[in-house]
């Protein structure tokens, strides 16, 4: 089940300009376009007039109004419609639903639910995708798998070993310890796996230029539905960061994702990798962005021959649970809550 | 039982739960906020007692590092 009342990655800013432009977020339909000033604007992507897509040709922008290329419905960035076809009088109905949206961090995020209680401060930040301290490669690969599948996937890294072999999965990966923390509070799950003595896995051997083994320290920062954050320490064996918290002599990579569900059964899987370090470096821009959007098909592959397989699946299917999944079961359980929280009543 | 070596906490909140896989075993260590702490090996039965706590079933003492699992 997806939770409403909350704030969702509808893209990168860099997608929404004055071409009309559509994705649906939580089964909802949603067309997005930057007024003359620059501000993203969100609403229904249907005409209420005979529900034709907005984002379709030739519906058009004119100045700051969305022209129905059907019949000429005409409405403005608020989503009120101030001209129809034949007539003066505008019915007092003729209004998109619209959407709360806040530009963050390079993101694009959109209020899925009652917009009275849409509030930006509880946007979560990924501060390093839009920082001159970082340099950042982005990208969104779409998942054909229910949302639950991925948050599943992010939240146990131990899976590295075994579907990113010669990526980002070593040995060590699977074979260390994790710490779990929860704050239900304040809706966020923290899990970390440090290893201190680890081979190198390419992904980082050739970014870094790291060739012996490896300090590696993984520490995941999750904040339930969206936004999911692997902070990424890399450091020769030994090098810890000092006392003061300066950690000079490490290799700092920040990747990440924002897991946006489609509908109940597709998803948005968008991925940045940032780093501070070679931030000039075009060749490790260019390297990171294809190993990265590699891992994540190599996710996609799986997670949608696993959707595929539980959706024929019977309600209340067995499962088995192991520690490396103490961040998993505490995301599902979060998830479940918002979810639960804000269930509208049943449509009969 | 001996020292544990832990992480750090890294979530400062006042109620956070902790979960810790000691070292050298298959166990998990979990650790409410109000300090009581259990051993587990199934984390499904960790978090049930976890979240539960401390407003849930009677208050477990803090393990002996022997926890049952039930």
């Amino acid at each position: 089940m997806i939770p409403r009342n909350q704030w969702y990655v509808a893209g990168y800013g860099r997608e929404v300009g004055r071409e009309l432009f559509s994705r649906t977020i939580c089964g909802e339909s949603i067309l997005f376009w930057r007024t003359r000033a620059g501000e993203v604007t969100a609403m229904s992507d249907r005409c209420v007039h005979r529900r034709f897509p907005l984002s379709e040709a030739p519906t058009r922008l004119v100045d700051d109004q969305v022209v129905c290329g059907y019949h000429g419905f005409t409405y403005g960035a608020d989503g009120r419609c101030t001209a129809v076809p034949g007539q003066t009088r505008v019915p007092r109905t003729a209004r998109l639903t619209s959407y709360p949206v806040a530009e963050r961090d390079s993101f694009v995020w959109v209020w899925i639910g009652d917009p009275e209680r849409a509030d930006t401060t509880r946007i979560p930040t990924a501060p390093w995708l839009d920082s001159p301290g970082y340099t950042t490669v982005s990208g969104m690969e779409p998942l054909r798998a229910r949302f639950g599948l991925l948050v599943d996937n992010l939240l146990d890294l131990s899976h590295e070993t075994y579907l990113h072999g010669g990526y980002i999965g070593t040995p060590e990966v699977a074979s260390t310890p994790i710490t779990t923390e929860v704050d239900e509070e304040a809706g966020v799950i923290y899990v970390s796996r440090h290893m201190d003595d680890a081979e190198c896995p390419p992904f980082y051997a050739r970014s870094t230029g790291l060739s012996g083994r490896i300090t590696r320290w993984q520490d995941i920062e999750y904040t339930p539905p969206c936004l999911y954050t692997l902070h990424s320490r890399i450091a020769p064996v030994g090098v810890l960061p000092n006392a003061d918290g300066s950690d000079p002599d490490a290799f700092h990579v920040e990747v990440v994702y924002a897991i946006t569900p489609e509908t109940e059964h597709s998803t948005h899987d968008f991925w940045a990798v940032a780093r501070d370090f070679a931030l000039d470096d075009q060749a490790v821009s260019d390297f990171l962005a294809e190993q990265n959007r590699t891992v994540v098909l190599q996710d996609v592959a799986a997670l949608d021959v696993l959707e595929t397989v539980l959706a024929a699946e019977p309600a209340g299917y067995q499962e088995l649970s192991i520690n490396i999944d103490t961040g998993g079961l505490a995301a599902r359980r979060l998830l479940k809550r918002l979810a639960e929280r804000d269930t509208p009543v049943a449509a009969v | 039982m001996t020292a544990r070596a832990e992480a750090e906490p890294m979530l400062t909140g006042k109620h956070v739960y902790r979960v810790h896989w000691v070292l050298g075993t298959d166990r998990l260590r979990g650790v409410c906020h109000c300090a009581a702490a259990r051993e587990f090996d199934d984390p499904v039965e960790l978090w049930t007692w976890l979240l539960a706590h401390p407003e849930g079933p009677p208050a477990h003492q803090p393990t002996n590092g022997n926890g049952s699992t039930r």
